[in-house]
């Protein structure tokens, strides 16, 4: 998981020119698992096709 | 009539107004109150102490002249140092942002409290752009707990809270993201009001994630969280977000009985991870309204993901220029958390604004058979500064990630919240008071009359 997510990472940071430094990487990795894992829990919760983003919310 | 610490806006306001206390002898309380012990909490970044006076000598002037004062007249306070303060640069708690211009121009709600009355004697810490449940900042040092000041303020508006918790200034403003104005309110033991999203507008203040930002005020009592709320209501063309709606003053109906309200607790996620004072506050509030109602928000713990993930991304977006040319010049934790949110793929963020939808689409339907919601503000009282870890239903868990696990799920679909002090021993700890959108007058009601009650105050500062 680690390496692949360190491809990962080197891909973005080339795509994006988002320099990330060899001492930063650890850090950056760690806060990059928790937000898949985060994005994992709502991207398995099913919902209907017709649902419309909130991107500017209303309430 | 001389000063005491622990005035009330109200009192002061009221006190100038009736010729008993000039507005100057207010503003000087606040700036010697200020110089004697911001140098152990380290709230003010900023002390616009000129300004202030000249302020201040102009409503005393208009006084003695005849002329009608607001309804905040004399009465000293602080923002966070991401709104526009003309004059300063709006540093939003960075390094990078010192960089900036002076603002030219206040921010919106900075003009409306100076409108009524108010007198702003200067800017306050914060974690920096606002990516911080802690308070702490690696470039100004952190805000300390007035309680204890070995302890965290909470954050992202920490000096808003050591302000306020201190009594260095009876009001202070502050934003909240994902619980930045809650999580201080309860580790620093005041009120904190987070509106519906959209109702204050954020015109002139430093951004973090748009769809998700909100701005509002902290105060030791709830009439002064009224008063400050009804003077910043309004619409404003510079912010697109802010609403249309007329004003809807809440001052007025503080007093109204709270006897017909359905009051619940909110279940599930909100009853997990909690400290025993966490659950020892909302029992304590629950029982004073008298509730044993639990409702069950279902999803809560995922709409919390669905927050962290817009959070992350929204806000590697908005720095994500700064990143590439200063990253050494970040907080380095900060730094790291928004490359990785820069590095989240497009469609989980998107999943992520259509989870939202359907969340609220299940909140509405909870707020047609319930007025209130109560839920606790914090897990825990006040960590230690620099704490890492704590110890939630058996799991150690990172400090700074956990926090917030009870305000996310609500400011995630912007419902408004009044965060009240439960002063346990020894620290203080906040209980949310949660309602539909639109409904501040219910949240301060039932805050106003816990504070009636004697369930709900703001504690002396007994670490000062």
């Amino acid at each position: 998981m680690a390496e692949s997510l360190d491809d990962y990472i080197d891909a973005v940071s080339r795509a994006l020119a988002l320099p990330v430094e060899e001492a930063w990487r650890p850090a950056v990795r760690a806060n990059l698992e928790v937000s898949l894992r985060l994005a994992r829990l709502v991207d398995e919760f099913a919902l209907p096709d017709e649902t419309e983003p909130a991107p500017i919310f209303t309430a | 009539m001389t000063t005491k610490p622990e005035m009330t806006a109200s009192e002061i306001a009221s006190a100038v107004a009736g010729g008993k206390m000039s507005a100057l002898d207010a503003t000087e309380a606040a700036l010697a109150r200020i110089k004697q012990h911001d140098s152990v909490l380290n709230a003010f970044t900023d002390v616009t102490a000129e300004r202030a006076r000249a302020k201040a000598r102009a409503i005393d002037a208009d006084i003695a002249a005849g002329k009608r004062v607001g309804p905040l007249a004399g009465v000293p306070f602080a923002v966070k140092n991401l709104f526009d303060v003309a004059g300063l640069s709006t540093r939003a708690g960075s390094k990078i942002n010192r960089d900036l211009a002076p603002a030219k121009r206040d921010a919106t709600l900075i003009e409306r409290m100076e409108a009524a009355g108010a007198v702003l004697v200067g800017a306050l810490n914060m974690g920096e752009y606002a990516y911080d449940f802690t308070g702490e900042n690696v470039h100004d040092g952190p805000s300390r707990n007035p309680h204890d000041t070995t302890r965290m303020t909470g954050g992202s508006s920490g000096g808003s809270g050591s302000a306020v918790g201190g009594a260095l200034v009876p009001i202070a403003l502050g934003s909240d993201t994902n619980g930045s104005i809650r999580v201080p309110s309860s580790f620093c033991g005041i009120f904190g009001l987070k509106p519906t999203y959209g109702r204050l507008s954020r015109a002139r203040s430093f951004p973090f994630v748009a769809s998700l930002d909100h701005l509002g005020p902290f105060a030791r009592s709830v009439t002064d969280l009224a008063l400050a709320y009804d003077v910043m209501q309004g619409p404003d063309a510079d912010d697109a977000a802010c609403t249309t709606r007329g004003l809807e003053p809440t001052l007025p109906l503080l007093a109204n009985p709270v006897s017909d309200l359905r009051i619940a607790i909110a279940g599930g996620h909100f009853q997990k991870n909690v400290f025993p004072e966490a659950v020892e506050a909302v029992s304590r509030v629950a029982k004073a309204l008298g509730t044993t109602k639990v409702v069950d928000v279902p999803e809560a713990s995922r709409a919390r993901a669905a927050a962290y993930v817009i959070t992350t991304t929204e806000g590697a977006s908005l720095h994500l220029d700064r990143l590439r040319k200063r990253p050494n010049d970040f907080d380095p934790a900060v730094r790291d958390r928004l490359i990785a949110g820069a590095m989240v793929p497009a469609p989980l963020v998107d999943r992520a604004q259509k989870f939202r939808r359907w969340y609220r689409a299940q909140l509405v339907e909870i707020f047609k058979s319930v007025d209130v919601l109560l839920a606790p503000a914090t897990p825990c009282t006040a960590p230690k500064l620099g704490q890492m870890n704590f110890n939630l239903d058996g799991v150690e868990l990172p400090v700074r990630a956990n926090i917030g696990i009870h305000t996310q799920p609500i400011s995630f679909i912007g419902l408004p919240v009044v965060a009240v002090p439960v002063p346990l021993e020894p620290l203080p700890i906040g209980v949310q008071i949660i309602c539909a959108p639109w409904r501040e007058d219910i949240a301060l009601r039932v805050a106003h009359a816990l504070e009636k009650m004697g369930v709900v105050a703001a504690p002396a500062p007994r670490g000062i």
